[in-house]
């Protein structure tokens, strides 16, 4: 079975310098778009990435990440929204480039969709009272 | 069918009053018509949650020991500078004040994380908030320096007082050039990319009394989760504009400036806001009564979101070079409905202006008048209307030459 998810790596500074992503590639078989990278020598570094691939070699592909010490978190979990700072205005919608952001057309809220934010961060400061949050 | 003020209070009082909010009325009249709907309706309520630049904070400290007169120093709340020019120990803070070490746009767009509209909201949220003073000393005010916490509910007196609010109308903003550009109407995507608007429409309080002929000086209002009160007509009030058929105007006419107890408010209703490269503001909740005192009153109330019309401004260059240009007119249906058509462009749009909360502060009006907690009150004196004469002035600049110096 196939499966295609957005992660978030958080690589230790040791791990830097190693051609990981290739691996990914290589021996699990894994295809993948990188959303997002921040990486610094001698830093931690930070990548975003949509991985595809069939079921096992997904699983076998995160295990080797996992042991290798990369810190993985699902990608909904680092963009929040304070809600209790949104005011619903909408000022958001027009800015989110991948529709994460929408105004329901009844209520005229807002609505955050997690699954479909690619984390790139458009929304923090178009955001007039604040409301979006980085936690990475 | 005529009522007066002091009829509605009576049934207000009694706990019989008909209150309907702007949105509410529009279903009633279609259904039961106008005559019937003006027979059964006391008051209409009205709701806007928006930025409003024109939004400040008056405060009495208090006097410290030894005394320090502030008026004439420099003094900062929470960094940022307030303006002290006025009693010993009065000051006022306004929205789109920021610190001195701000970076502003020296690295554009400049975030405008913190001023004067986010003190406003941390005051009334109950924090403490650094009260930082300069002053020069006199024989009866001594001191020089103060450095305390102060509280909202230690000081004397903290009036928010808003020069000019509630726009009737406004732009819609849009970026016809090739880069982003950042604007108090937002972010401004290039080429079209976006339309941004500010008005709650259908619900917006002048656009239910568009002629003034029941908000006055003087009208009791809902106003930052609290009441406040229509102390004046707002800053650049010019109500001879176009208007449309239902009289309705089709540019930015009236404004209101307001004022009320600051410490009877919520920060639920006074949101410090950031404009990325723009400013710092704070975001204001306002909401009119609209006493049904004729049916010619209900009729202006239920006025309909389709039966608005706003006009589309270019923010790269007409706005800035100060052009009346516009670029057509939309209504706010069609603001609403998520995209509109600008030079046969299909253009997404987004508001500034909360319609959820808009809602929320007719409801909230609507229920204090329903349990007879808020009665309505008479204009002192009536704002002025389109037979003012007013006309909107530009500055027309004039060199000053050097040997009229003074």
């Amino acid at each position: 079975m196939a499966i295609s998810k957005r992660v978030v790596l958080h690589f230790p500074s040791r791990l830097v310098e190693q051609p990981i992503i290739y691996k990914l590639v290589k021996d699990y078989n894994l295809v993948l778009n990188i959303l997002k990278a921040s990486v610094t020598p001698k830093e931690e570094g930070l990548l975003i990435l949509e991985l595809s691939g069939a079921r096992e070699d997904y699983d076998r592909g995160i295990q080797y990440l996992t042991d290798i010490g990369v810190r993985i978190q699902s990608l909904g979990q680092n963009i929040m929204r304070n809600d209790a700072r949104c005011t619903h205005c909408g000022a958001c919608v027009v800015i989110c480039p991948t529709g994460a952001l929408t105004l329901d057309p009844k209520t005229r809220m807002v609505n955050f969709h997690e699954d479909k934010c690619t984390a790139c961060e458009l929304c923090v400061l178009a955001c007039p009272p604040r409301a979006m949050e980085v936690h990475f | 069918m005529t009522r007066t003020i002091a009829e509605i209070n009576e049934k207000i009082r009694k706990g019989q009053a008909v209150v309907v909010t702007a949105e509410e009325v529009i279903d009633l009249a279609e259904k039961k018509g106008v005559a019937k709907a003006a027979q059964e309706v006391d008051v209409v309520t009205t709701g806007t949650f928006s930025p409003m630049c024109g939004s400040g904070a008056f405060f009495n400290v208090g006097h410290s020991k030894p005394r320090i007169k502030i008026g004439g120093g420099r003094a900062y709340l929470n960094d940022v500078p307030v303006y002290t020019g006025i009693a010993a120990v009065d000051i006022f803070i306004g929205a789109t004040a920021i610190p001195d070490d701000d970076p502003r746009n020296r690295v554009h767009p400049g975030p405008f994380n913190y001023g004067g509209g986010h003190v406003i909201e941390e005051l009334v949220a109950g924090r403490d908030i650094r009260l930082e003073v300069t002053a020069y000393g006199t024989d009866c005010y001594p001191r020089k320096r103060l450095q305390t916490w102060i509280n909202l509910k230690d000081i004397n007196e903290a009036v928010l007082f808003n020069i000019r609010n509630a726009y009737q109308n406004y732009n819609v903003g849009v970026n016809v050039s090739d880069n982003t550009i950042y604007t108090y109407m937002g972010v401004l995507k290039p080429n079209l990319g976006n339309a941004n608007y500010s008005t709650a429409g259908q619900l917006s309080p002048l656009f239910n009394d568009p002629y003034y002929k029941t908000i006055g000086i003087g009208t009791k209002i809902f106003l930052g989760g609290g009441i406040g009160y229509v102390s004046w007509h707002g800053t650049q009030h010019n109500p001879d504009v176009l208007r449309s058929d239902n009289g309705v105007p089709r540019r930015g006419a009236a404004t209101l400036a307001v004022i009320g107890d600051l410490k009877q408010m919520s920060p639920r209703w006074l949101v410090g806001t950031s404009m990325l490269g723009y400013g710092a503001t704070l975001s204001v909740g306002i909401g009119v009564p609209i006493p049904i005192l004729s049916e010619e009153i209900l009729r202006y109330t239920t006025v309909k979101d389709e039966e608005i019309f706003a006009p589309v401004v270019d923010y790269s260059e007409a706005y800035p070079g100060r052009s009346s240009e516009i670029l057509g007119e939309v209504s706010y249906g069609e603001l609403k409905s998520g995209k509109i058509l600008i030079q046969e462009k299909e253009v997404p749009t987004a508001s500034l202006s909360s319609y959820p909360r808009a809602v929320e502060i007719a409801n909230t009006l609507k229920e204090w008048i329903m349990k007879g907690e808020f009665l309505l009150t008479e204009p002192v004196a009536p704002l002025p209307g389109v037979e003012a004469g007013i006309t909107f002035k530009p500055l027309n600049e004039r060199p000053i030459e050097d040997n009229r110096r003074i």
